[in-house]
């Protein structure tokens, strides 16, 4: 029984302790790598749940996907110091406000409630048994989350795609490409609305 | 003290307040999904911990597998809309950025 404790213990410390550093943390980089160990504890709490195909499947999906994915963006998307806004105390107040009292509601409910004191069942190795179900109860929605996965990957690829080098920027046929930075400055640009917008910006 | 129900429940509410309190005081589009994150995490948590002590089956852990996926898919996006976001305007402060076109 102690060692059920001390187990669950220091995987709930691993998810709870970085957490704070993924949301305090000035640093974005530092708040990546921070939220590195939370999904790590999480997936070792899934396992303390003896749910161990979910928590190969965190393992896999986001620390070695969605995390990279976010450190990749950080990383491109650094703004020196100086560029970023100054904000003062009444920005963080009350959502600091809001997210405390959420907190102490949902701990007064959980303490508060009688939860089923039933001995929960002896974990069983869980990866056939989904499996199994994916092909049978919920064949439904396991098509049609990968639908939605194919058509995220190709939304991603199009919103993220450079502007081709044939297209010129007064097409009127491409409508969809966004010009860069870049070349925005010195294209002539027919389009009404983005020389409107243009502008907009000098002004 | 024994591990039970209530102390996942309790990390579990932890890491939605915290989740919360990063998508309404982060300014960076990239810190606001990394609260998102946290928050699905959450959900998650107690998904798996109602399927093992309350309802003894396998039906939590499906939806949490759901849950997964379509945090993948979305962030793939969300994270896609930020580089454009950053290409088009040289900042992710979404404060600043009022649209996805220049």
């Amino acid at each position: 029984m102690t060692t059920d404790v001390l187990v669950f213990g220091l995987f709930a410390l691993l998810t709870v302790v970085p957490a704070f550093f993924v949301v305090f943390s000035r640093n974005i980089v530092h708040a990546g790598f921070a939220l590195l160990f939370t999904l790590f504890g999480v997936a070792g709490l899934y396992a303390i749940l003896g749910a161990d195909f979910l928590a190969v499947t965190q393992v896999v999906v986001y620390i070695g996907g969605v995390l990279v994915l976010v450190l990749f963006t950080v990383m491109m998307t650094r703004v020196p110091n100086l560029r970023r806004p100054h904000r003062g105390l009444d920005a963080y107040v009350p959502a600091g406000i809001f997210a405390l009292a959420v907190f102490v509601l949902l701990y007064m409910v959980i303490t508060g409630t009688k939860w089923p004191s039933s001995l929960p069942a002896k974990p069983l190795p869980s990866a056939s048994e989904i499996g199994v179900n994916f092909m049978t109860n919920y064949l439904f929605p396991f098509e049609y989350v990968s639908m939605v996965l194919l058509v995220a990957m190709i939304g991603a690829a199009i919103l993220i795609r450079e502007q081709k080098l044939g297209a010129s920027a007064d097409d009127p046929a491409d409508e969809t490409g966004q010009p860069t930075s870049a070349h925005a400055e010195d294209t002539p640009e027919t389009n009404e609305q983005a020389t409107s917008a243009d502008e907009e910006d000098h002004k | 003290m024994s591990v039970g129900l209530p102390q996942f429940l309790v990390v579990g509410a932890f890491l939605f307040s915290l989740g919360l309190y990063a998508v309404m005081s982060r300014r960076n589009a990239v810190g606001m999904l990394m609260g998102v994150e946290l928050i699905l995490n959450a959900s998650n948590i107690n998904f798996v911990a109602f399927s093992r002590y309350v309802e003894h089956g396998i039906d939590g852990q499906i939806l949490a597998v759901f849950v997964i996926v379509l945090a993948a898919a979305e962030a793939a996006v969300a994270l896609a809309i930020v580089l454009a976001m950053f290409r088009n305007f040289g900042t992710v402060h979404v404060d600043t950025v009022q649209r996805l076109k220049r």
